[in-house]
């Protein structure tokens, strides 16, 4: 605990972090056993696991504010508390020129959020950031990695071009400006968190399955 | 009469979960030990946020401060302490020994696709520079996959952190 409690919209932005994390890797586990050839798979597999990692640290810090652990918050809340952006509950396993389309989109507005957050004055929030950009940098060596192999890609500049107003909705609007640049695109309106993709009830339902069942269950 | 040495020595005795050649004291997870009285503190940074070895971990530090019978507080500090810069010498001619690259020294800027895809990395099996990255994600978070041109032997790699 930090000897000054966090300001509220500190442990609030904690807080849709760890839901943008924990959906997008349930949505990219979906990938695993059916991605597009082993290593893959494999690859796939262990940055979902990454996020999901990462999406448990957050809600532990979190959790240090509000009470409770990481796993209620991950999946004893109801489907409206969920913050995270619209971009993460997009179902798009099947179509991997969209998937890797969103994974480098993501990991380069995510890197933008880690830097900052790597300066905040909560200083566990600001090591815990410093440690997952270390854990990143492999995510975006393999998101990059895959953005210049299907660049080319008609499949993959649609895809872009589709999910370029959700991606915008991750990053506070001060923020979106830098991913423009990043990503060689002009601003424009954003897919903004607070409402859900049609698909959110359902993977709700599915990810808190285990907890609905039994409270409180631990594994 | 519990001593933070005795606690040490304990904890070099706790295999990684793993990759069970090497302990967590190897690993340098382990950063810092205090003993008062019948308890005894252990702080332990994870290596990777998504390790799924964390809680063994957790677990069987616990048990081995109980077998010198004292009461664990294993606090888990979850910030840029830990580098695999950190991983003992031992633990790294061990992790060799059994077919496992050592990491790469940690640099400030992290590592770039460039850097892995140079052939700057050994075979721990043949010693041989001419090797490929095959996959940067391997069986566990902390491992990447390469391949040796030269003994056409495919290997993990510790990812450097």
């Amino acid at each position: 605990m930090s000897a000054q409690a966090p300001a509220e919209a500190a442990v609030a932005a904690v807080l849709a972090f760890a839901d943008d994390e924990l959906v997008l890797g349930w949505r990219d586990s979906q990938w695993t056993g059916v991605a597009p050839f082993l290593e893959e798979d494999v690859a796939f597999s262990s940055i979902a696991q990454g996020e999901i990692g990462h999406a448990r640290a957050l809600y532990e810090l979190a959790a240090d504010v509000l009470g409770g652990d990481a796993d209620a918050l991950a999946f004893d809340r109801e489907a409206s508390e969920y913050r995270c952006a619209p971009f993460v509950e997009l179902p798009l396993a099947g179509d991997w020129a969209a998937t890797v389309a969103r994974h480098w989109l993501y990991e380069t507005a995510d890197s933008i959020r880690v830097a900052a957050l790597m300066e905040s004055d909560w200083p566990e929030l600001a090591g815990l950031a410093a440690k997952m950009d270390r854990e990143e940098a492999y995510h975006r060596m393999h998101a990059e990695m895959w953005a210049e192999k299907l660049g080319g890609d008609e499949r993959f500049a649609a895809a872009v071009d589709g999910l370029w107003p959700y991606a915008l909705g991750v990053l506070e609007p001060g923020r979106r400006g830098r991913l423009a640049e990043l990503a060689g695109r002009e601003e424009v309106d954003a897919v903004e968190r607070g409402a859900h993709e049609d698909g959110f009830v359902a993977l709700h339902e599915e990810m808190t399955m285990v907890r609905r069942s039994i409270p409180g269950a631990a594994w | 009469m519990v001593t933070a040495a005795k606690v040490w020595e304990a904890l070099a005795e706790v295999p990684d979960p793993e990759i069970p050649v090497i302990s967590l004291v190897d690993l340098g997870v382990v950063r810092e030990v205090e003993v008062d009285g019948e308890r005894v503190r252990v702080e332990f940074t994870p290596t990777f946020l998504g390790c799924p070895a964390q809680e063994v971990m957790r677990l069987q530090m616990a048990e081995a401060v109980r077998a010198l019978g004292a009461e664990p507080e294993i606090d888990v500090v979850l910030d840029d302490s830990w580098s695999t810069d950190r991983i003992t010498p031992e633990g790294r001619r061990k992790l060799e020994e059994s077919g496992f690259a050592p990491p790469h020294p940690r640099t400030a800027s992290g590592p770039t696709l460039v850097q892995l895809d140079a052939q700057a990395f050994r075979c721990p099996y043949c010693g041989s520079n001419e090797t490929r990255l095959e996959n940067l994600f391997g069986p566990t978070p902390c491992r990447s996959i390469r391949y040796c041109q030269s003994c056409r032997q495919p290997f993990e790699q510790f990812k450097t952190i």
